[in-house]
């Protein structure tokens, strides 16, 4: 860590540093674009992954802090910016370094209204262009009257804005179209089968072929991180259900680890096996529901009704310990709600037994099919260095040939214990991003073999204060979620309430990225891109 | 003709909730009077629909998911004849509203059900269709979908049960063997119920489509 400062700091004396807990390096505004430059291009640090952007309003100034992290030592070192103008805040885009930040950006602005100088598309992300106020900033006024639900339609504009620089330092707007005059725009969504709940894809095309997508998303934008800031930290958890519902328990973990971290509290080993049986659980039922509705937008709806039997044997298995099926709110911080039921150990080896016949039987049913594979091979093709600018996680990003697990890379609770391997493909393709979720399920019920025979006896829950406090600091915890990976950003400012609570979800960039994707593809092609990309539109939205 | 008492096959009268709202309707029925020739079009009617319900495809979020539990092999809700579920509103005669509604979803919601053809019924899904639920504080959810749109049933949870998502559906088929086809729709009735608490929505309830000149300003 010192070798970094030493060589940021003799590139930018005016940066500063801090090291409690995570690196984090603080810069003028101006600075911004050169040093991200400098620390994503140089040989050795290669921060050439953006994880995400936290927009800030510090009530006295608004600012940034961008996360990275390094494909190749897995070091994770956070950048902050920020400026005191309140009326019109700007900084410098980040948006030609990486891919995704052009959305990150959107998203902050769309939150704080801080405007990127030289972001291509400065629009609004989740609201709609019309909407009154930054609902993030502390001095939102969340009055209905000002932003009234209404069912008339929202305004549309086929313009966005860009803001440049010129020489002279004095910056402009201009503004640009989204869509050429002469192309032919599709709209396909928000109410469509094929992409999964409600996003929606403008789409330029040329005969069949397509031009351009432009992504809107929203139609499901609930504000859960505004929300999180007027709770206390255990009421905070059962958000996290309701983000990607099919990585409940993924999540929960993520944010009670973070939180854990920030009081100092260690869940008991009983409390952070099951946590780890119940991730792996989920995992499985996860991927089953993808096997079955991706190939039900296939056509193949067959598939559906064989994958689910696996899923309904999960979920009772889960119902009987958690209690619900679907939002089960189970972990708790420092450790889980209940204990396992008496059952469970037998209820897991009989869904052990099951599941290399069930996998034997999808692949014979599916994944050899001709046409499957006319449908899929070659089909929305990520090669390795677009997915890692455009924050592709998970199975997907695997697919591309990227390691990014996180519980290899940054090993939580006991999965440095656990013998699994990373499920890695080259090709990029649709049928690679299908069969990586296939070998996955083998994979966690491998995890779910080691431990099912050796659940420690002993508590469930370490001692925890009545009225949990943290103090004050800010803490990022990474976790793997079903479809990639998940991160918690908490600033405290030392009450029971979090000051600012970011939740990072892989399945934004899974829709970003269709855009690049589905390039030069056939508009059939679509729906096979996107849902390989497995996204869940609440988890993007939030 | 006598309008008969609602009954169900697979279950006794006394076992189903809300008995008195259907009993109003008979009421209602009786009231009014039916000659044996139409009244009994009606009742074929009225028996081929309650049992053929098709549901438009439309879910946001969890909810949605339990929905597709629902069609799968272990409800398996082909067994009431509700398995059709259409993607475009116009071949669909229910909907079930399963997710949050936020704000930017209400135009699109509101014109989904203008799309959907008469008759045509809405369930409130899930605690978030209904209230809002857990997200009833945020800045950008609609408090129940019921200022929207007219609801028949609510099924209440988070997300509901696929076996009360069963429950709901059946109860609506019960709502759909007391409707009147001939002479009136008693549904029709109900709208203008509901205009009459929202009388702000009636100048919007035919909407006007925009122009292309209006869609593409700025």
């Amino acid at each position: 860590m010192s070798n970094l400062q030493e060589k940021i700091a003799k590139l930018f004396p005016e940066a500063s540093f801090e090291d409690a807990g995570e690196f984090r390096i603080t810069v003028p505004d101006a600075r911004l674009h050169d040093l991200v430059k400098t620390l994503r291009d140089d040989s050795e640090l290669r921060f050439d992954y953006l994880v995400t952007i936290v927009g800030m309003d510090w009530k006295t100034s608004l600012g940034c802090i961008y996360y990275l992290m390094s494909t190749r030592s897995k070091q994770v070192i956070a950048v902050k910016v920020s400026t005191d103008d309140r009326d019109k805040p700007m900084l410098h885009s980040i948006a030609d370094l990486y891919h995704i930040a052009q959305f990150y950006e959107r998203e902050v602005y769309d939150f704080y209204g801080i405007i990127f100088i030289g972001n291509p598309d400065m629009r609004r992300l989740f609201l709609n262009i019309d909407w009154k106020g930054y609902p993030l900033r502390k001095d939102y006024d969340d009055n209905p009257s000002l932003n009234p639900v209404s069912i008339e339609n929202e305004r549309q504009s086929d313009f966005t804005d860009q803001w440049v620089e010129t020489a002279s330092g004095e910056v402009r707007k201009n503004e640009r179209r989204i869509f050429a005059p002469e192309d032919f725009v599709v709209n396909i969504g928000p109410q469509h089968p094929a992409t999964h709940g409600v996003l929606r894809f403008r789409t330029a095309i040329d005969g069949e072929t397509i031009k351009r997508i432009d992504v809107y998303m929203g139609y499901i934008h609930r504000g859960i991180e505004k929300l999180c800031e007027d709770l206390n930290y255990p009421q905070t958890l059962h958000f996290m259900d309701r983000m990607d519902y099919f990585s409940a328990h993924n999540y929960h973990h993520g944010l009670c680890l973070c939180i854990e971290k920030a009081a100092g509290i260690e869940a008991p080993r009983r409390a952070q096996v099951i946590r780890v049986l119940m991730d792996e659980l989920s995992r499985i039922a996860s991927h089953c529901l993808f096997l079955g509705t991706f190939c039900m937008d296939l056509g193949a709806t067959t598939m559906l009704f064989y994958t689910l039997r696996v899923r309904e044997q999960i979920l009772d298995i889960m119902e009987r310990t958690c209690g619900a099926r679907m939002t089960f709110n189970y972990d708790t911080i420092g450790g889980v709600m209940q204990d396992l039921d008496e059952n469970f150990v037998a209820d897991v080896k009989a869904l052990l037994d099951v599941i290399p016949a069930n996998i034997k039987e999808y692949n014979k049913l599916f994944t050899g099919n001709v046409i499957t594979r006319n449908r899929m091979e070659g089909v929305g093709v990520l090669t390795n260095e677009d997915a890692v600018s455009y924050a592709i996680t998970g199975p997907s990003g695997r697919a591309s040939g990227w390691a990014c697990d996180v519980r290899k890379t940054h090993p939580y609770a006991i999965y440095n214990e656990l013998e699994f391997d990373e499920v890695i493909r080259h090709e990029g393709d649709s049928m690679a991003r299908f069969k990586n979720r296939i070998d996955e399920i083998t994979q966690s019920a491998r995890i779910i073999a080691q431990l099912i025979d050796n659940i420690p006896e002993g508590e469930i829950q370490a001692k925890v204060p009545k009225v949990l406090k943290l103090p004050v600091g800010h803490w990022f915890q990474l976790v793997e979620g079903c479809r990639g990976l998940f991160g918690v950003y908490i600033e405290s400012d030392g009450s029971t309430k979090p000051y600012r609570m970011k939740l990072v979800t892989p399945s934004m960039p899974a829709a970003c990225v269709v855009d690049h994707i589905t390039r030069g593809q056939k508009i059939a092609d679509l729906i096979t891109i996107g849902g390989s990309m497995d996204y869940i539109v609440p988890d993007m939205d939030r | 003709m006598e309008v008969k008492k609602i009954t169900t096959k697979s279950m006794p009268y006394e076992d189903w909730k809300d008995n008195e709202y259907i009993e109003h309707l008979v009421e209602e029925l009786r009231a009014s009077g039916t000659n044996v020739l139409v009244g009994s079009l009606d009742k074929l009617i009225n028996w081929g629909r309650s049992n053929s319900l098709w549901p438009l495809t439309f879910a946001t979020s969890c909810c949605g998911i339990e929905f597709v539990s629902l069609g799968a092999a272990r409800f398996d809700m082909a067994r009431f004849g509700w398995e059709v579920a259409r993607s475009s509103p116009r071949q669909a005669d229910f909907m079930m509203v399963a997710g949050t509604i936020v704000n930017r979803m209400v135009p699109v919601f509101r014109r989904l059900y203008d799309q959907l053809a008469e008759p045509k019924y809405v369930i409130a899904c899930g605690s978030c269709a209904i209230s809002g639920g857990p997200f009833r504080k945020s800045y950008h959810v609609a408090k129940g979908i019921e200022d929207i749109v007219p609801v028949d049933v609510f099924c209440p949870g988070c997300p509901p049960r696929p076996e009360a998502m069963i429950y709901s559906i059946m109860q609506l088929s019960r709502k759909v063997k007391v409707e009147k086809f001939f002479g009136g729709v008693n549904r029709q009735e109900k709208r203008q119920d509901f205009f009459r608490e929202h009388p702000e929505q009636e100048a919007l309830y035919n909407p006007v489509l925009p122009d292309d000149a209006d869609r593409t300003n700025k």
